[in-house]
Formats: C-alpha cells, sequence, structure tokens
C-alpha cells in the first residue's frame, strides 16, 4: 500500500500561526502559566508542544516545564498495527501531581492514543487538569474525547492519512493529506 | 522496524543492527523501573510459563517480574513436584502448555538444544531460550552487553577478558557472540582444562596468563566457578584456581582505568572473585541484574506485543 498525496492542510506560515494561536488559548484557559506542563505525545506531539514552550516564553517570559510521554506500552491495537511498535522515551520535567498538563498531539482521529497518554499519565503522578491540544482534528472518534485546544478541524474520509510534517523528524514543518492506494 | 525473531533460543542469526535495537529498547523499559508505578499494560491477556527443569533464582525471578511489569499472566512450572518427575516428556509438557493456553515460555533446560526442541514442537507459543546445557543464554548475553554498552555508549574496539571455566559455559559461548558482533576484541583465560577445543573458530584467542589477558581491558568478565568442576578432576582446588585466576584488586588495575568487572552471578567471594572487587566501584554486577530485568522486558515486548500475535 502507497500514499499518494492529494492536497497540503498548512503551509509552515499556517502552522505556527495556529501554534501562536493555541499558546494564547491555553494563558488564557488556564488563567497563566503557573501551574502549566506540557506533554508531547511521542514522536511529533514533542515537538509541538516545544513550539507551545517558545512561543509561551516569547509573549510570557516563562519558560513552561516541558516533557514527552511515549504511549506505546498502553496500546490497546497492537495486533491491528502494521509495522511493530517501537517504544520511544518517555521524560517528565517534574511531578506532575497538582498541575495543569496539556498534553499535545500533532492529529487527534480515533482518540485511542488520547486515550492510551491517559493511562500513561496517570501512572506518572495525578495531575489537577488534563487539557488536550491537537494541531489537526480530523474527526471519526471512538471514544468520548474532545480537544481543548485544536489548530484546525479538517473533514476527512477514513481512506485518507493526514500527515504532520515537522522539520526535526522529516526536514519540513506542513500537514498533508494522503489518499491510500493499493500496489 | 522489522523485527524478524519470532523465538529467542540464540543469538546466532542476530546483526549488529538487531543487538542494537534491542539494546535502545531496553533502554526504554530501564526507566519504566524507576517509575512509582512500574507496570504498564503492554501485554495484557497474553499468559507467560516459565518452564524450569534446572535450578536458576536470578533468570526465573528476573523473567517473571519482567513478564509481571508488562501485565503478562505468569505460571511457573518447575521440573521437581510435577508431572516431569513421573516421567512425562519435553514434548508433552510442551503441548500440555500450549493446550492450557500459552503465549510464550521461557525454557531453562539442562540438555544442549532443548530450547530449539521446544520451538519445534510448539505450534503457536513464543520460546525464550532462559539457558540450555552449554549450548546458549541469549538473553543473560544480551543484558551483559546492555550493561557495558550504557557505560561506554559505543562497544566497538572495546577490549573484553572472559575469565574461568569456558568450556562449560553456555553464558560465555552466548556473550563471545554478542560482544564479537558488537565489534569487541575478546580475549579469554582460565586453566586449559576449562578451555573449549575450537577457541580458534569461536573467533577469540586464549591466553594462559590472566595478567596478559586482562591487560588494558575495558571489560573484565569473570565466569561462576562450579566446584563440580573440581571434583572431575579439572583443577587441583578453588584454592589453586584462587591462587592463579582469582580476580582480586592487583589484576583488575592491569585493566583499563574505566574498565568494568562483571559477573553472571551467583558469585563465589574468593573463588574467581574478591570482595574488594565484587564491592569496588568498577563492579557492575548488581546493575548486570537489573539490565537483566530491562532487556527481558524488551525481548518480551519485542516477541509477543505486536504483529505475531
Amino acid at each position: 500500500m502507497t500514499l499518494r498525496e492529494k492536497a497540503k492542510l498548512m503551509s509552515e506560515t499556517d502552522m505556527e500561526r495556529a501554534i501562536r494561536r493555541m499558546a494564547h488559548e491555553i494563558v488564557e484557559m488556564n488563567k497563566g502559566l503557573e501551574k502549566v506542563v506540557l506533554v508531547g505525545i511521542q514522536r511529533r506531539g514533542v515537538f509541538l508542544a516545544q513550539r507551545i514552550r517558545d512561543v509561551l516564553r516569547q509573549f510570557e517570559q516563562i519558560k513552561v516545564p516541558t516533557g514527552e510521554l511515549d504511549i506505546t506500552l498502553y496500546r490497546d491495537d497492537l495486533t491491528l498495527l502494521h509495522d511493530h511498535p517501537v517504544v520511544h522515551s518517555t521524560s517528565m520535567p517534574l511531578d506532575i501531581t497538582g498541575k495543569h498538563v496539556v498534553l499535545v498531539d500533532d492529529v487527534i482521529y480515533t482518540g485511542r492514543t488520547i486515550r492510551a497518554a491517559l493511562d500513561a499519565l496517570m501512572d506518572l503522578g495525578r495531575p489537577d487538569i488534563v487539557q488536550l491540544a491537537v494541531l489537526v482534528d480530523r474527526g471519526h472518534r471512538e471514544l468520548p474525547i474532545a480537544p481543548n485546544f485544536v489548530g484546525k478541524n479538517v473533514p476527512t474520509s477514513r481512506e485518507e492519512v493526514v500527515e504532520v510534517r515537522v522539520k526535526e523528524i522529516d526536514g519540513i514543518n506542513e500537514v498533508v493529506i494522503c489518499e491510500r492506494q493499493e500496489g | 522496524m522489522d523485527w524478524k525473531h519470532r523465538h529467542v533460543l540464540d543469538l546466532k542469526d542476530w546483526k549488529r543492527e538487531d543487538i542494537l535495537f534491542l539494546l535502545d529498547q531496553a533502554k526504554n523499559m530501564d526507566e519504566l523501573i524507576d517509575r512509582p508505578i512500574k507496570k504498564v499494560p503492554a501485554l495484557r491477556g497474553k499468559l507467560v510459563v516459565n518452564l524450569f527443569f534446572e535450578a536458576s533464582t536470578r533468570t526465573r525471578v528476573s523473567f517473571e517480574l519482567a513478564e509481571k511489569l508488562l501485565s503478562a499472566d505468569v505460571v511457573n512450572w518447575s521440573a521437581s513436584g510435577s508431572s516431569v518427575s513421573k516421567g512425562e516428556t519435553l514434548r508433552d509438557t510442551a503441548w500440555t502448555l500450549e493446550a492450557m493456553g500459552a503465549d510464550a515460555v521461557v525454557v531453562r533446560h539442562g540438555a544442549s538444544g532443548s530450547a530449539h526442541y521446544l520451538a519445534r514442537k510448539l505450534r503457536r507459543a513464543v520460546v525464550f531460550n532462559g539457558g540450555d546445557g552449554a549450548y546458549s543464554h541469549p538473553t543473560q548475553a544480551l543484558l551483559d552487553a546492555y550493561t557495558a554498552w550504557k557505560h561506554f555508549s559505543n562497544l566497538e574496539g572495546r577490549k573484553m577478558a572472559i575469565l574461568g571455566d569456558v568450556l562449560h559455559s553456555r553464558v560465555a559461548r552466548s556473550d563471545i557472540q554478542v560482544f564479537k558482533t558488537l565489534g569487541c576484541e575478546v580475549v579469554l583465560s582460565g586453566p586449559e582444562t576449562l578451555m573449549p577445543f575450537d577457541v580458534d573458530s569461536l573467533g577469540v584467542r586464549y591466553e594462559p596468563d590472566p595478567v596478559k589477558a586482562v591487560k588494558n581491558a575495558d571489560i573484565v568478565y569473570l565466569l561462576r566457578i562450579q566446584r563440580e568442576r573440581q571434583e572431575e578432576g579439572l583443577f587441583p582446588s578453588l584454592d589453586e584456581y584462587h591462587l592463579r585466576f582469582g580476580a582480586d584488586e592487583k589484576l583488575v588495575s592491569m585493566a583499563s582505568k574505566s574498565a568494568l568487572v562483571m559477573h553472571p552471578g551467583p558469585i563465589n567471594r574468593r573463588v574467581e572473585i574478591d570482595s574488594s572487587v565484587a564491592d569496588g566501584a568498577q563492579s557492575r554486577i548488581l546493575q548486570q541484574v537489573r539490565s537483566g530485568v530491562a532487556v527481558r522486558m524488551a525481548l518480551l515486548y519485542l516477541c509477543l506485543g505486536g504483529v505475531m500475535a
């Protein structure tokens, strides 16, 4: 199976703008940044969390603690995955108990990744509040999970794939929509 | 990642990239052990049977802990007091376990090749070799490699000296494979009566003088001396062995300054290792125990957690 690129959903500038807006919304909703901890979900969420942190530092002059969370060992769909799952690292800069954790991921789809992320998070501590920031919400939820901060809502079909690309992994910042093709 | 190894029987077909991938995965498992809640649900619903025909404490406990930290269901089946002592064959035991729904079997057996045999006889379950005869002990070798790799971060060009009873040691055989694949130079030392006949075919060198063997080594690996070997007349006495090959501070001081001292355990103090060395700053013996849990978690997850099921 191969992927054919259909359209560009967001350019680098679009991504920057969305991240800046989400950063402001995070400050607003939490009435400041005092208790906020950003937690990026491996792998691309980690880099998006870092970008939100950089924007917050610029506008609020506060360096928000930022961690990374790997949810591989908490997944419930292992046997359905095509590639063998690879475990990445989890690291928290501080104890998340009593904090406002903002989970950051690239795309929300079925909601199963976030379900796993919540389980993983609860094993690490007891945050006061957990919020969710995603760059793209593509619909088709299978669980009652909704993001608090969304970069862009994109109606998709299940045959399509939304790819968020970040410079650190993919060499480019953009969001594209692809279509699965047989052969 | 394309993981090709269905079972873990020996390390013959393991390429450098397979080993390095495993070590990297073990590092992420290692970090789990430090968490307040160490258990993850990755292998929930999988049944693992630990089938031990030979006495073993640390390998069995280490596997059991790894299985439990990944939330697998664990059954321990030991040979004594079971159907095995009533004359059941290994094959029938294996089929029985599979009929009970085992997804994986960890086997320790005195006969070389028993893990391979079991893997051939089982239709569905994955087999992990917990040590078979003098043939192989793959998880021990991988945990040794992990311990050294964590310290040196690259093992290419490092020198490893293995001292002791290489002839009867599945640990030595597996360690030689792994450390050589990772680019180490391996030198063996110990009484000639305890060396295999085919040292050259293992791609290693035998050095009768332990001081020369250890000189500038980055890893000093001591093997357990089994008392039975002395009764077989392979060396005169434990004291004699200790005098000539026992690792004391003086011998270890011949190695490189940052050298690690390792031992698969259980250790015989004042036989192959002095307390000053076993408890010294260069000793990694307890780290090896910890590494064992992380490495076995990584192996269990790779062979049971993914597409194989």
